[in-house]
């Protein structure tokens, strides 16, 4: 059997009829970590919810296979129980609905298993504290009031308590302080230490990837994949900016 | 008497009636099997000899029986309101005022007869006494089958009975003193109407001081077709007592109309605190044309958790009139419009005395084509001198077809006085359910995770049973239509 986690082949998507990918071809291998990075409105939040099945995007043509099977046309409740999931760019507020309870209901959705309480508490907050969250966000209205850090750090809460196969993670250290930046890192080197922890990391700067291990990195420009690399190519990006792409 | 097998009024006569969707509401429209030689009913309709039957039938006191038929006359004077619902569907000649089980109000669970007792049981209701509540008293169309209240609870003083034992008990004088004056028959229609039919609904005395730490509460269930249910709720609660009462309901669905329209009188004395909590599931065939009000004195408290999910049409706005100085109010509700419902709720707040404060919470949801109001009233009095008043209400619309209205009314009669009001509409979100559906959740649970969010400052001030069964009530809602 492949190991290849994720297979995306000449995936086209547009939306409200302009197309916004373009013949998009990746692999992504169990335990990869892959950045995709490029100017502003290239592409990259799209591609991202495309993966994961947003339904604003319309996918023209192509494919996209996750441990062999088709992924279009699935919901994506469907495709976060297959091990997709997606740290969101702007993650929604939802009144009335804790961190907390959501968490444990995702769970119970993913693995259609009661959830063992004590077991479930103790790793909430082990892992809370892991982020430099305060407790007293497990209670608190999902993202209401939460400010930009807080925020992303609940994502990578989510991302840890779920435990999925893939990770996308979308611009998960723009509008961050650099103590948010550390935290959030932590987070998710503790994703990578785990065994076959898949991530691609969608992403315009690049101080995220510092503490990070990178095994490849494509540049995407209007829609299309220009160039794929290794970890060096994070480095002369950060050097050269995206001028020599476009 | 004749028994009428059926009352052959059929909702589809009311044109603005849409028939209700079959959502699954198996655990409240079961119909218990009752052989009708268990029963004691009335005739329909509404004449003096009616009336006088049901005062017989009901051994009232001599005043009572007057106050009936003086009622049944304000009723005949008045018009049927024409500013809310149409309640076209509603004919009163074909509702059966009384009806009773041929068997006494018992105080031992066991002792209730079987087909009641499988009805309560499916509920929940002895469950609920067992774990969480102080004193329960259990209502089937007109009258308490059951009522029962713990011994701590009578030690201290405490009176929780059904009405009609009030009536002629040890406290039958503070009865007659405050039956129907805070709402009198000539309030409206069908204040008068309940004055003239009422039955049932339950009577409770907190002495000075005393403080009930656990809550007590009225089951009131309304099983015959094409009847109506009017119990009277008079609560009083003395000077720095401290009370939670929970009110609950519940009817099976028939294509024939039912009315409720009972009827609740809160005293709430100097420095004292009472919560009145309801969840409100009446079948969808049910005209709830209800009547709620308490009085505030100095220093007092009184709070409305209310949760309005049944009904064909409700007419409902719990009242407050801030009396004492400094009295307060707080009016917490969620109101779900689904298929067929036109639901006008809110909350009226009367500000009499001076730095008297009341706050108004409200959040309505409508959805598969229900109406949901939201209508309030704020009154400032002249000698209100530094009364404040804050009214805050969220719609939630969740789809085109359905629609949702707010009518806030606010009166000032002094500018020494200061009143806020804030009304939000608002749809869910596709990117919220997105976002929620990227963790794994279905469609259905998210929108539905989002509407209980939504509801949540009612759910919030439940205790647990009962917020979960708001809970499971939206899920039924939100998987229906």
């Amino acid at each position: 059997m492949s190991d290849i986690l994720l297979s995306i082949n000449n995936l086209s998507a547009s939306v409200d009829g302009e197309m916004i990918l373009n013949d998009i071809n990746l692999n992504i291998k169990k335990g990869e970590t892959h950045v995709l990075m490029g100017p502003n409105g290239a592409g990259k939040s799209t591609l991202g919810n495309v993966l994961m099945g947003n339904p604003v995007y319309k996918v023209e043509s192509g494919s996209i296979s996750f441990e062999g099977e088709e992924l279009i046309g699935e919901s994506a409740d469907k495709r976060a129980n297959r091990g997709l999931f997606m740290s969101f760019q702007n993650p929604l507020e939802v009144p009335g609905l804790s961190l907390e309870s959501f968490i444990r209901n995702a769970i119970r959705q993913n693995t259609g298993k009661a959830i063992r309480v004590l077991k479930f508490n103790k790793e909430l907050s082990e892992t809370m504290e892991l982020l430099g969250m305060d407790p007293a966000y497990a209670e608190r209205d999902l993202n209401v009031g939460f400010s930009g850090g807080e925020k992303k750090k609940a994502e990578i809460l989510q991302l840890l308590m779920l435990n999925p196969k893939l990770a996308i993670l979308d611009e998960t250290d723009s509008g961050l302080d650099v103590d948010a930046v550390k935290n959030v890192s932590k987070g998710i080197e503790e994703y990578q230490k785990r065994e076959d922890g898949a991530l691609l990391i969608i992403t315009h700067s690049t101080k995220i990837l510092e503490s990070l291990n990178v095994d490849y990195t494509h540049v995407i420009v209007k829609g299309r994949i220009v160039k794929t690399g290794d970890a060096s190519l994070v480095g002369e990006i950060n050097e050269n900016g995206f001028e020599a792409y476009l | 008497m004749e028994m009428r097998k059926d009352t052959p009024i059929d909702i589809e006569k009311d044109k603005n009636a849409v028939l209700p969707d079959d959502v699954n509401r198996e655990l409240y429209d079961f119909k218990d099997e009752e052989r009708e030689e268990d029963f004691y009913k009335v005739d329909e309709g509404l004449t003096p000899e009616i009336i006088e039957e049901i005062s017989r039938e009901k051994k009232d006191p001599q005043w009572m029986r007057e106050f009936r038929l003086k009622s049944l006359e304000i009723y005949k004077e008045i018009e049927v309101p024409d500013w809310g619902p149409p309640i076209d569907g509603l004919d009163m000649d074909r509702i059966v005022t009384y009806v009773r089980h041929k068997s006494d109000m018992k105080n031992d669970w066991n002792e209730v007869p079987d087909d009641i007792k499988n009805a309560f049981e499916k509920l929940g209701i002895p469950q609920a006494e067992r774990e969480a509540l102080a004193g329960v008293g259990a209502q089937y169309d007109s009258e308490l089958v059951y009522h029962n209240v713990k011994e701590n609870v009578i030690a201290d003083g405490v009176i929780y009975t059904d009405m009609e034992s009030a009536l002629t008990g040890e406290y039958a004088d503070m009865v007659r003193e405050h039956f129907m004056k805070l709402v009198p028959p000539t309030d409206h229609k069908f204040a008068a109407l309940h004055g003239a039919v009422w039955s049932g609904g339950s009577f409770v005395y907190v002495p000075k001081g005393v403080k009930v730490d656990i809550p007590l509460q009225s089951y009131f269930r309304l099983n015959a077709k094409g009847a109506g249910q009017f119990e009277h709720t008079l609560i009083i609660v003395d000077d720095e007592a401290d009370l939670h009462f929970i009110e609950g309901c519940s009817a099976p669905k028939y294509n024939v109309a039912n009315l409720h329209a009972g009827c609740v009188e809160l005293f709430v004395g100097k420095n004292a605190h009472l919560r009145y909590s309801t969840i409100e599931n009446w079948s969808k065939n049910m005209y709830n044309l209800n009547t709620k009000r308490a009085l505030v004195e100095e220093g007092g408290t009184v709070e409305w958790i209310s949760g309005s999910f049944g009904s064909h049409e409700s007419y409902l706005y719990p009242t407050s009139v801030l009396k004492g100085d400094g009295s307060h109010a707080e009016f917490t509700g969620v109101t779900f419009a689904g298929k067929g419902q036109n639901l006008d709720t809110g909350a009226k707040m009367i500000h009499l005395g001076r730095r008297t404060s009341s706050f108004i919470d409200t959040k309505s949801i409508c959805k598969s084509g229900g109406i949901s109001t939201y209508r309030s009233s704020v009154v400032i009095g002249r000698n209100a001198e530094g009364a404040k008043a804050s009214v805050n209400c969220g719609s939630l619309m969740l789809d085109s077809i359905s629609r949702s209205d707010t009518v806030p009314a606010i009166e000032m009669r002094t500018d020494k006085a200061d009143v806020g009001h804030e009304a939000k509409i608002g749809r869910i979100s596709d990117e919220a359910v997105f976002y929620l559906m990227s963790r794994g959740i279905t469609e259905a649970e998210a929108r539905a995770m989002i509407v209980s969010g939504f509801a949540s400052p009612v759910s919030k001030e439940l205790p647990l049973e009962y917020a979960a069964e708001m809970n499971n009530l939206i899920k039924l809602e939100m998987e229906g239509g």
